[in-house]
């Protein structure tokens, strides 16, 4: 019993050793890893890179997991930074000035993805991996509507430094994703939303009996998600300077729902860690940095994601815990008894 | 009926941990008979059967088929055997054409590729045999269940088998569709089929049982000849009536039985479902206790989901202090102060993984909206105040609820409930697998809320204790209310014979 | 003929109805508007064009029909393409010496796939995905430039030409119609076919009912990983290299002929003849897009979006049907458990609760 209460109290247990490991093996592949040098007033160094390049990633799986949580998925999420960053370029194209409006269209953009998804789950009854699938399909589609087809570059600066800009020294995407984990944390903890959004995924019928309207709940996660989508969108199109329809946050949901995974949140539903999901994305840019920086081909990042994805999922499967198990089980447990010939007892 | 039986269980014993599922369990089964195996919740009639096909192996005892002694360790080496098993969901697929299902894994073939043209001769030959004349090209979900029923049956006899299990095949089933299944059963027992047949309905045992096995608590309470057992004697064995009284009629500090002169807080005028309940009409007054009784599969948890607005009503009207309502999910009734807790608490009551503390203010949180939550402090408070007011034996708030007993369980349900102030609490089975202290613990509470003004609906299968603590009983028969009694002395004969009444 | 109108508007075939109509009508609207667009010439472009979406299609159909999905598939193809490129151009071997090895190794490919997803009741979409990720890897560590393929039997193979009406039809087309019939023969007329409809429909009744669930969930999965080499190798000769970064996003395409060819996600329900439909109006709609010339190719991608959803959303209305009339039947009905709300919808019946799964 106490062991089950400290191992639920160190949910973040494995991902936290996870990162400090490959932290470890980068130190130990360069000494200098973990250094941080003042430039030009900016803080530079490996753990500014790797924040700064996770910054998307961390606040896109953010969302995921809140949408993984009860039991759903949303694989559009890649679409709806490409439709969010083009929005954005398009109207700074025209008018370099008016970044609060870009910014407001990239956020409605995301707005009415999560909303259109939600529709589809929520209140039409669609799998969740469909209907984030017709958008995935359509919203670039969309996205190369809005820019024409054509990458369109980002010269306005109240724009830029969004992505690129330092605030305290700190890079402002840094900023940007601490300020929505906070917000999410707040969201989740202060309301009965995270409570809600657990019991969803734990027990959809119990859920409906207690008298809450599941409805409206699901469909809000995926309207925080869409939204999330956008920010990213906006962080993304402003760090690359340009808005590419095609390759903007192309195969982001699938490292998202990875960092979720590797977090410790289940697939399927339930409990969720937005700690974790911060750790899993860090995880993810480490992990590209050190693949990166030992001299294995980036290409190979691909295949380490394999083998983790691989690896996370039959640990937390049930089947192979029953199948390490049984072994177990035959060892202490004695033989059952089968009647066989007449040796019946009356 | 032939002399020898086909199928034959002795000193059959099962135990799970902690619980004596079969106890020296005998039973027989003679080819060209229709035996109906009959008992309560926990019988032991699931287990029997599951024992027999090879779900779980049996502890002691023996089987034996046709004479040779048998052990299945699956269920597919009994069906090999010539043993079919139908439940209550038609275990076919629904997507497939009726043919196919019936020759699903071993279809005929020509020249290496499937002959369709043999298969949907051969499977409207086998239907013809049951009297069903359909379209064998057509999905089996474009027909009405009592059809598919028809078509598993039908897949059964062509794989030759010898014994038929048919466990409450008739639950989905109308009138007419239930006449229509028993032809084709007395059609099979002419052409020498052993069929074991369960079911709770009453009118349909004597309809078409040749041999009826009652079963209560584990143990064989005798086998029978349909024709030689009156139903009210059925009904005594199947409960245990006769014989020694279990019930501690413990300080029988029965609640005033008075009539209640105030104005009804819910009022069911001819509400049902299709499918679900027949109409029923049903009353219930502040600081009342109302029982349903009936015996399993009688209706009562479905008259509860349909109060409970778990169940959309298609008929009748239902009243809620006055002012007509429409109960279109359970966030309604809710909303007008009606509680519940469920029979399943496992897969309906409890959220696993959260902790006590979080299931015991999920309701009124709900009721609250996300929004306004209660403060962390507010929400402990609660909890301990009903941790301590219920009894519940837990190290803390923080544990899961997964972790604690049956019991305990069902005291967190109760406060979840109790912490929602409702007007009406609707109870089914809150005593079921919770020990006899624990038990009054509950009951005790039920009844001094009742005296502050709370309304109850209240479900047992312990009949003794439905008498002792309801002012009015409603009885339940085959999914629809026979009567209705209240007053000073009910007692359990009265409701065992009008259970029983209306027999033939 | 009213029999045939009754099945036609059966809820089982309406989807695979509307696709043809819809195929029919595009086609049509294509004619009468641009000239030259109602030839043979324009048809078998379509075949040819095609082919290694329709011979994925045809894969991904029979993964579907099981209630799975396959997700790797794009990253095969492109590996197929890099490893025929590796045995053409490196290794110096000839096209019937590579092209058997790259089948095998599809087929292996997709079979371990279906084993892990089988016994360890992971979810097809995270294992696929999972796939997809190694098998992309896999293009990149091998080489990141793209390789020209100047291997002479490659090149006669490619330019084989069967000449048709106006048009004329390569080896992918005609591997692409040959595979087709083959599919469709496996489908109607093989136990095994039968048996992965059985598991769609319902996997536990199909284990219950004593079919070979195990073998026939890793054999779908193999025949899709055959299908995605297949298809690699009919783009191999159709662009004659070998490159990583081809066929991104062709998984999404043969999922959305498949859908759109009247197979239904949740399983069980579905015909191989649909997916070629769907495939010809996907290439339809490109074609018509090539023909207008004034509209950006990025439509193509709205307009399956679209059309995806209109074909789920036909789809859905038929579930809904289908589970109306099992609980309002005719009488007493089975309790129903499940929650009517929207959202978490909890397929029993198809085995499993979770929506990341289509199982």
């Amino acid at each position: 019993m106490k062991r089950l209460h400290a191992l639920a109290r160190h949910q973040l247990l494995w991902p936290a050793l996870t990162l400090i490991l490959l932290i470890l093996l980068d130190v130990a592949h360069r000494a200098s890893f973990l250094s941080l040098t003042i430039l030009d007033g900016h803080l530079f160094g490996a753990p500014i890179d790797i924040l700064n390049r996770a910054a998307p990633l961390v606040i896109v799986s953010l969302g995921m997991t809140l949408v993984i949580a009860t039991r759903g998925i949303d694989i559009s999420v890649g679409a709806t930074v490409a439709m969010a960053g083009a929005a954005a370029a398009v109207i700074l194209e025209a008018d370099p000035s008016r970044v609060g409006m870009a910014l407001g269209a990239a956020l409605a953009v995301g707005l009415l993805a999560g909303m259109w998804n939600g529709l589809l789950v929520a209140f039409v009854g669609m799998q969740p991996i469909i209907a984030t699938l017709i958008l995935m399909v359509a919203g670039r589609g969309v996205a190369q509507l809005l820019t024409g087809g054509q990458i369109i570059p980002i010269g306005a600066e109240g724009y830029l430094r969004l992505g690129d800009g330092y605030l305290a020294m700190v890079p402002c995407s840094v900023w940007i994703a601490l300020v929505v984990s906070v917000v999410l944390t707040l969201l989740v903890n202060r309301t009965a939303l995270g409570l809600f959004v657990r019991a969803i995924g734990i027990n959809p019928v119990a859920t409906r009996l207690v008298g809450l309207r599941s409805s409206a709940i699901v469909f809000g996660v995926y309207v925080i998600c869409g939204l999330m989508a956008a920010v990213a969108g906006i962080i993304i199109s402003s760090n690359v300077r340009s808005a590419d329809g095609n390759n903007a946050g192309l195969l982001l949901e699938l490292d998202a729902i990875l960092a979720v995974t590797l977090g410790g949140t289940s697939l399927l539903g339930g409990r969720f860690s937005l700690g974790g999901t911060v750790l899993g994305a860090l995880i993810i840019q480490t992990l590209t940095y050190t693949t990166y920086s030992i001299g294995v081909p980036p290409e190979a990042t691909l295949v380490v994601k394999a083998v983790v994805v691989i690896v996370v999922s039959v640990i937390q499967s049930e089947a192979a815990r029953a199948m390490l198990l049984k072994p177990m089980k035959n060892l202490f447990s004695p033989a059952r008894q089968r009647a066989s010939t007449g040796t019946s007892t009356s | 009926m032939s002399d020898l039986p086909i199928l034959e269980m002795t000193g059959i014993d099962k135990t799970f941990p902690g619980v004596k599922a079969l106890q020296q369990v005998d039973f027989r089964l003679f080819p060209g008979e229709i035996h109906t195996l009959m008992g309560q919740n926990g019988a032991g009639k699931s287990t029997l059967i599951n024992v027999l096909t090879g779900v779980f192996p049996h502890d002691l005892g023996e089987i034996r088929l046709a004479g040779r002694p048998v052990s299945f360790a699956a269920p597919l080496e009994a069906e090999a055997a010539g043993i079919q098993t139908l439940y209550q969901e038609v275990n076919l697929c629904p997507n497939l054409s009726v043919a196919e299902n019936i020759f699903a894994g071993r279809h005929p073939k020509k020249r290496g590729t499937i002959d369709w043209k043999a298969i949907n001769t051969k499977t409207r030959e086998a239907l013809a045999a049951l009297d069903l004349f359909v379209d064998v090209t057509r999905s089996l979900d474009s027909y009405p269940i009592a059809v598919q029923q028809m078509v598993a049956i039908a897949r059964a006899v062509s794989v030759d088998a010898s014994v038929l299990i048919l466990d409450e095949p008739t639950s989905s089933l109308d009138d007419g569709e239930v006449a229509r299944l028993f032809a084709v059963l007395r059609r099979l027992r002419e052409a020498g089929m052993a069929i074991l047949f369960v079911t709770h309905f009453l009118e349909q045992t004597y309809a078409v049982s040749d041999r009826i096995t009652v079963m209560r608590n584990g143990t064989r309470e005798g086998e029978y000849l349909a024709k030689d057992l009156p139903v009210d004697v059925l009904v005594a064995k199947m409960t245990g009536r006769e014989g020694a009284n279990e019930a501690l009629k413990a300080d029988a500090s029965d609640a005033a039985r008075s009539a209640s002169a105030a104005a009804p807080f819910l009022s069911m005028q001819g509400v049902g479902r299709r499918g679900l309940m027949s109409p029923v009409d049903l009353d219930v007054c502040p600081g009342q206790i109302v029982g349903l009784a009936g015996l399993l599969g009688s209706g009562r948890t479905e008259t509860a989901r349909l109060v409970f607005g778990a169940e959309r009503a298609d008929t009748g009207t239902m009243r809620i202090d006055g002012h007509s309502v429409k109960l279109a999910s359970p966030r309604d009734a809710v909303r007008h102060g009606i509680a519940c807790c469920p029979e399943d608490r496992k897969k309906e009551g409890i959220v696993a993984a959260l902790s006590i503390r979080e299931n015991i203010i999920l309701a009124l949180q709900a009721r609250r909206g996300w929004w306004r939550l209660l403060s962390y402090a507010r929400q402990r408070k609660m909890a301990e105040q009903y941790i301590a007011q219920l009894g519940i034996k837990a190290h803390d708030a923080e544990q899961p609820i997964g972790l604690l007993s049956g019991g305990n369980q069902q005291k967190v349900l109760l406060a979840r409930w109790l912490a929602t102030e409702p007007k009406l609490l609707i109870l089914d089975e809150p005593t079921r697998g919770i020990d006899v202290a624990a038990k009054f613990e509950i009951m005790d509470r039920v009844r001094s809320l009742c005296a502050k003004g709370l309304a109850i609906l209240f479900i047992s299968s312990e009949m003794s204790e439905v008498v002792r603590v309801s002012h009015k009983i409603a009885v339940l028969r085959d999914r629809r209310k026979v009567a209705e009694i209240a007053g000073e002395h009910l007692s359990e004969d009265q409701v065992y014979q009008l259970i029983a009444g209306g027999q033939s | 003929m009213r029999k045939l109108t009754g099945r036609l508007a059966d809820p089982r075939t309406l989807p695979i109805v509307a696709t043809i109509v819809l195929f029919v009508a595009l086609f049509g609207f294509g004619s009468v508007m641009y000239t030259g667009f109602f030839s043979m010439q324009v048809l078998t472009g379509l075949l040819v064009d095609n082919a290694f979406l329709l011979v994925v299609a045809i894969g991904m159909t029979f993964v579907i029909l099981s209630g799975g999905i396959d997700l790797s598939v794009g990253a095969v193809v492109a590996l197929t393409t890099i490893l025929c490129a590796v045995g053409a151009e490196w290794l110096h071997w000839p096209i019937w010496i590579v092209v058997p090895i790259v089948l095998v190794f599809g087929t292996l490919y997709g079979a371990a796939m279906g084993v892990l997803i089988h016994f360890f009741r992971l979810q097809p979409f995270i294992i696929t995905l999972a796939g997809m990720f190694l098998a992309r890897g896999a293009c990149f560590l091998i080489t990141t430039q793209s390789i020209t393929i100047n291997e002479p039997t490659f090149h006669a193979v490619a330019s084989l030409s069967l000449p048709l009406g106006g048009g004329s039809l390569n080896a992918g087309a005609l591997i692409g119609i040959a595979a087709l019939v083959v599919a469709i023969f496996i489908a109607h007329f093989t136990r095994f076919g039968r048996n992965v409809y059985a598991i769609g429909g319902n996997e536990r009744s199909a284990l219950l009912m004593g079919l070979p669930v195990a073998r026939t969930k890793i054999a779908v999965y193999a025949l899709s990983g055959f299908c995605a080499a297949l298809g690699g190798v009919i783009f191999t000769l159709y662009v004659l290299s070998g490159y990583g970064l081809q066929a991104q996003g062709m998984e999404l395409d043969a999922i959305a002929a498949t859908v759109i060819g009247g197979t239904l996600l949740t399983g069980g329900v579905g015909y191989v003849i649909g997916s070629l439909f769907g495939v010809g109006i996907l290439g339809t709609i490109q074609t018509l897009i090539t023909f207008d010339g004034t509209l950006s190719s990025w439509w193509t991608r709205i307009v399956i979006g679209a059309l995806l959803c209109v074909f789920c959303l036909l789809q859905r209305m038929i579930e809904r049907q289908a589970g109306r009339r099992r609980t309002g039947g005719a009488g007493l009905g089975p309790r129903s458990k499940e929650p009517s709300n929207g959202g978490q919808r909890r397929p029993e019946q198809h085995g499993g609760g979770d929506p990341v799964t289509m199982v």
